[in-house]
This record gives C-alpha cells, structure tokens and sequence, in this order.
C-alpha cells in the first residue's frame, strides 16, 4: 500500500461523519416541509388552534380531506385539471409525434429553427405572451373557457415535448428502417411496425412530462379562467389560501396533499427517464 | 412559466451521430423527398406554435410601444418611447426590478451551492443516500402553488414548526416570517430554493458523473488532497453544465411567478413585488396593457444583456 492510499483511508475517517452530517441535514431541509404537510393534514382544529402545539397528530383523522373536499369543490376542480391535462396531453402527443421525427431524421433548416426557438422561448417573461395571447382569445371567444386553456398549454408544451421526442428518435437506429425498406415494406409501415414500438418508452415518458406540466400550471389559467366551476386545481388552492383562517390550515394541507398525488405518481414513474435520458445532452454539452 | 415545468435539456447533438447519420439517410426509402417531407409532418405542430405563440410574441413587444388598454372598442395608438420615459421616473417599477434581480440571483447562486453540494454526497457511497435522492426530485413534480401553501404552513407565525423551534431553543419565536418587511424577501429566497434544487442538483450530478474517475485517482496517488482534486480536476470538467444550468436557472427564476405570488402576492409593503408580479397586476388589475408590456420588454432587455456578458466572459475563459 502507497503512502497517498494510507492517508486516504486516514483522511477518510475524519470526513465520512461530516459527510454524513451533511446528508441529514440536506434531508431534513429537503424532507421536513413535506413531513409537516402530511402530519398538518391529519390534525383537528383543535390541534392546530392550540398555543403549545403538538408535533404529531393525536390521532388519525380524514375529516380535513373530506371537508377539502366538500367545501373548495375539489372535485369539480379536479375534473377541469383533469380534461385540461389530459386533452393537452393528447394533442400534444399526436402532433409533435411526425414533428419529432422530422426534426430528428431530416437536416434541414428546420431543426435549427426549432432549436432556437426552445432557447429563445424560454427567455421572454410570460407577461409578453400573455397579454397578446389574452386579446387574441378573448376575439375568438376562448376566454373562460377550457379549450382556451388547452390550446395555450398545448402551444407552452410542444417546444419541450419536441425536443424530448426527438431525442428519443434519434436514439433508433436508422439502419433498422433501412432493412425494412429493403424488404419492400412501405415507408408507413416501416414507421408503425418498427419505429413505433421502439419509441413507446419515450412516448410515455413525453406525455407524463406534458401531463405533468399543464396539472400544475398556475399562470395562464390565472389570468384566462375567472369563472369559479371552471376553475383548475391551482386556482382553487391559491383562492383557498386567501380565505384560510388557523382553523381551515388542516384542509388546506389535505387539499394540497390529493392535488400533488397525480403528478407525484407520474413522476416517479418517468423520473429515471428524466433524470438519465435527457441529461445525456447537458453532459456532453 | 412554473419551475416545475421545465426539466434540464440542453440541446446537444453528439458528434458521433452527426458524422453517423449524414452518410446513411439517404438510402431509407423515399427520404430523397427530404425537404418536402420534413416539411408536412413538422406543420401540425408548427401552425399552432406560429399562431399561438410567435406571432403573440410579436405583437406583445409591438405592444409595449402602445398605449393599449383593457376593455372593448379602445382605440390603440404608437405612443413611440412614451412608456420607457414614464418608466424611468417609476420608482416603484425600479424598485420591484431591484427585487426581482436579488430573488433571481440570490435564489440561483444559493441553489447551486446548496445543490453541488448535495450532487457531491449523492456521488458517494454513503448510507441514506437513496433517500435524500429521492426526496431532492419531489419538489420537480410538485405544483409550485402547493410548494408555497406548504412553506406558508412552514413559516406560519403561531402553528408554524420554525417558530416553534425558536421557541424551544429559548429565542425570540413570535417572527412574522412573510410578513415582516426585513424578513420576507429572505424568506421567500429560501422557498425558492427548495423549489427548484431538483433540475440544478440532478444536472450537477449527472456532470459530476462524467468526471474521469482515472484522472481522480492519478491526482491521488501523485498526493492531491480531495480539495485540491475537487479544485483541479472535478471543478473544471464540470465547467459546461454549470453554465448551463445556472443560466437557465436564473432566466426560469427571474421569471417565476406562481411561487410568490402565493406566498406573499407581493406584500408586504412590496418588499417581495418581483418584477412578474408587478407587470401582472398593471396588465390584468389596472388595464395598462401597453404599459405592462413595455415592463416586459425592459425585462427582457436587462436579463438578454445579462446572459450575454455572462456567458461571453465564461467563452473567453474556456478559450484562454
């Protein structure tokens, strides 16, 4: 053993346990917000009016979540986020499917057009798109209304979605659509048979990201929906927070805990893809 | 947009495909065509992206040169520079833009120390690690609305658990976190952070990732403290994706929106009136649509200006 491995391990000793006196607290920072919504939602108001609160709840109780549920009309707002997130998803998906390919099987100008404009889509604040976008709907009576919505997200999504499908394409192999070529299957078919399957996984990863993103959208739904039974699920909560008194603290909790669960499960679900798949491009960056 | 909306990608072709597919792709069947084709199966997604988003776009930096107004049948005029000059004498535009520009980078430098550090644990072998990983992607998938109601929980005066600490630790626990003026913007700088460490420390880690692993042990052998390797080899490897990812953490935070908008709306006493908010509330509460886009295009001025210089030094010194 050299000289320099001795005083690693030597070394070593000394900062492992501040290595993981590091950590923890990294976790408590991380974890304890989310511990304390999840222990806020199960308290009775009694609980959370006492002056010498404590830690945990007494015992087990659901009326906040049923309350929530009852008094901001979570379902209905459940529901719009619901159609919203969904019908989005769905366009989004189907029209940025041939885009995708294109962008990744074709050099043309095209893709650096369409790269440029991610970037720069991404640096103009909100409150320039807005404000057009809002005069524009409200001409064409979209305005109040749910497809106004969807088609604003639809329109924020593509970019994105674009860009992480086409990542996806580019990763099969275009020998294999040769070889189908080859043998005399048609252009379509070489697409649905052999390309389709083999995007699958990325196409799921794609729409969850695309659900994901407009079921917590905030912004456009603010200044676009101002009717209450079309409210999306954001709304309902930030309207919610207004109102709260010290008594209503544990439904808002309960609330906000069944409005992330949707995202939270899609997530998990595509996190590995996010976090392995699409990083590639920033490493080599 | 939301910070939950964005997920890190940077786009980078690898080389090796490059020089791959260009020799290739005219032999799969009828890709001769190419330019045509490209062009039908990229119009469905682009018809809407012009319409519903360049050409809004356009119109809203055309409009900051308006003095358009909310409500039906107003007549809009060019006013010219009309909205810049009164927009230099607006103290309160000033001073939210000042606020705007210590949340952004206030929020964005914390967060890359706060996520390096946490990517350089999770690239060890440490116990637990797998929970802290896990814990730093939530708030990704989290809407930033509900980021906020549990941070207002948080910092909630009298139920809050941060006051509560204070008290029991015998100091001062009656703190209006959010609604004092010296401690709300800190405040709110915090949840910020917390909100958005997943994208940074998950793109720090993948870069730390990278780092060649035989460099590290060379520089061991040869004596080189872990500071030193960190400073010598770890730090400049990085280099790129830290741009990267700082830059575009301080565009998304300097256009954040949702996130403060519920915590404090702005208050108090404008202490937390970042530079979204204000542009919000002259567009959509008094009307001054022409006005509020000018904010807009100031705004984009000053933070374009800012990348520029930022990321023409970190070229230079990559050159150098």
């Amino acid at each position: 053993m050299t000289t320099a491995t001795l005083a690693g391990t030597r070394s070593r000793r000394i900062t492992r346990p501040l290595q993981y006196v590091a950590l923890l607290a990294y976790i408590i920072f991380l974890g304890f917000p989310l511990l304390f919504l999840l222990i806020t939602a199960f308290k009775t108001p009694q609980e959370l009016q006492s002056p010498t609160p404590a830690f945990l709840p007494q015992q087990f109780n659901v009326d906040n979540f049923t309350a929530a549920i009852e008094k901001a009309n979570l379902f209905q707002a459940a529901g719009n986020s619901l159609f919203v997130a969904v019908l989005t998803t769905v366009i989004v998906t189907v029209i940025s499917l041939p885009a995708a390919y294109a962008l990744a099987r074709f050099r043309t100008r095209l893709r650096g057009i369409a790269t440029g404009w991610i970037l720069l889509s991404q640096v103009f604040p909100f409150i320039l798109i807005i404000i057009p976008l809002f005069l524009v709907l409200k001409q064409i009576g979209l305005i109040n209304n749910l497809f106004g919505l969807v088609l604003v997200y639809t329109v924020w999504s593509l970019p994105f979605a674009l860009w992480m499908l086409q990542g996806y394409v580019v990763g099969v192999p275009a020998e294999l659509e040769e070889a189908g070529a080859m043998d005399g299957a048609s252009r379509f078919r070489v697409l649905r048979t052999i390309v389709l399957p083999l995007l699958a996984p990325g196409l799921v990863a794609t729409s969850l990201f695309t659900f994901i993103s407009s079921w917590n959208e905030f912004f456009f739904a603010l200044v676009l929906i101002q009717d209450p039974r079309l409210q999306t699920l954001p709304l309902t909560l930030a309207r919610f927070v207004g109102a709260e008194g010290q008594v209503q603290l544990g439904q808002l909790a309960a609330a906000s805990l069944l409005a992330t669960i949707p995202s939270l499960v899609f997530f998990a679900l595509i996190q590995r893809r996010l976090t392995s798949g699409l990083m590639s491009g920033a490493v080599k960056g | 947009m939301t910070s939950t909306a964005h997920a890190v990608s940077i786009p980078t072709t690898p080389k090796t495909e490059k020089q791959g597919k260009r020799g290739k792709r005219p032999k799969v069947g009828g890709i001769h065509r190419g330019g045509r084709d490209a062009w039908l199966l990229v119009l469905p997604a682009l018809i809407p992206v012009v319409l519903f988003s360049v050409y809004p776009l356009a119109q809203g930096i055309l409009l900051g040169f308006t003095d358009a107004k909310a409500g039906l049948n107003q007549a809009v005029t060019y006013n010219g520079l009309d909205n810049y000059t009164q927009l230099l004498g607006n103290e309160l535009f000033w001073n939210s833009f000042r606020i705007g520009l210590i949340w952004a980078f206030g929020v964005t430098i914390l967060q890359f120390f706060c996520a390096l550090g946490l990517a350089l644990l999770l690239n060890l072998d440490l116990k637990l690690r797998w929970l802290a990983r896990t814990l730093a992607l939530v708030p990704w998938a989290m809407p930033p609305v509900i980021i906020a109601i549990m941070w207002r929980l948080m910092l909630n005066p009298t139920y809050g658990p941060i006051n509560g600490f204070l008290r029991s630790i015998g100091l001062p626990g009656d703190i209006n976190w959010l609604g004092d003026f010296s401690t709300a913007l800190p405040a709110v700088i915090v949840v910020g952070v917390w909100a958005g460490m997943p994208q940074t420390t998950v793109t720090l880690l993948a870069g730390l990732q990278n780092v060649s692993a035989e460099l590290h042990e060379a520089a061991a052998i040869d004596g080189a403290s872990t500071f030193r390797r960190f400073w010598h080899i770890t730090l400049p490897a990085l280099r790129p994706v830290i741009v990267a990812i700082t830059t575009l953490d301080l565009i998304w935070n300097f256009n954040s929106f949702a996130l403060v908008y519920v915590l404090t709306a702005g208050g108090p006493g404008g202490q937390t009136m970042l530079p979204m908010l204000f542009a919000y509330n002259e567009a959509f509460r008094y009307g001054n649509f022409g006005y509020a886009a000018a904010m807009g295009n100031v705004m984009v001025i000053i933070i374009a200006a800012f990348l520029f210089f930022y990321l023409r030094s970190q070229a230079r010194s990559r050159l150098s």
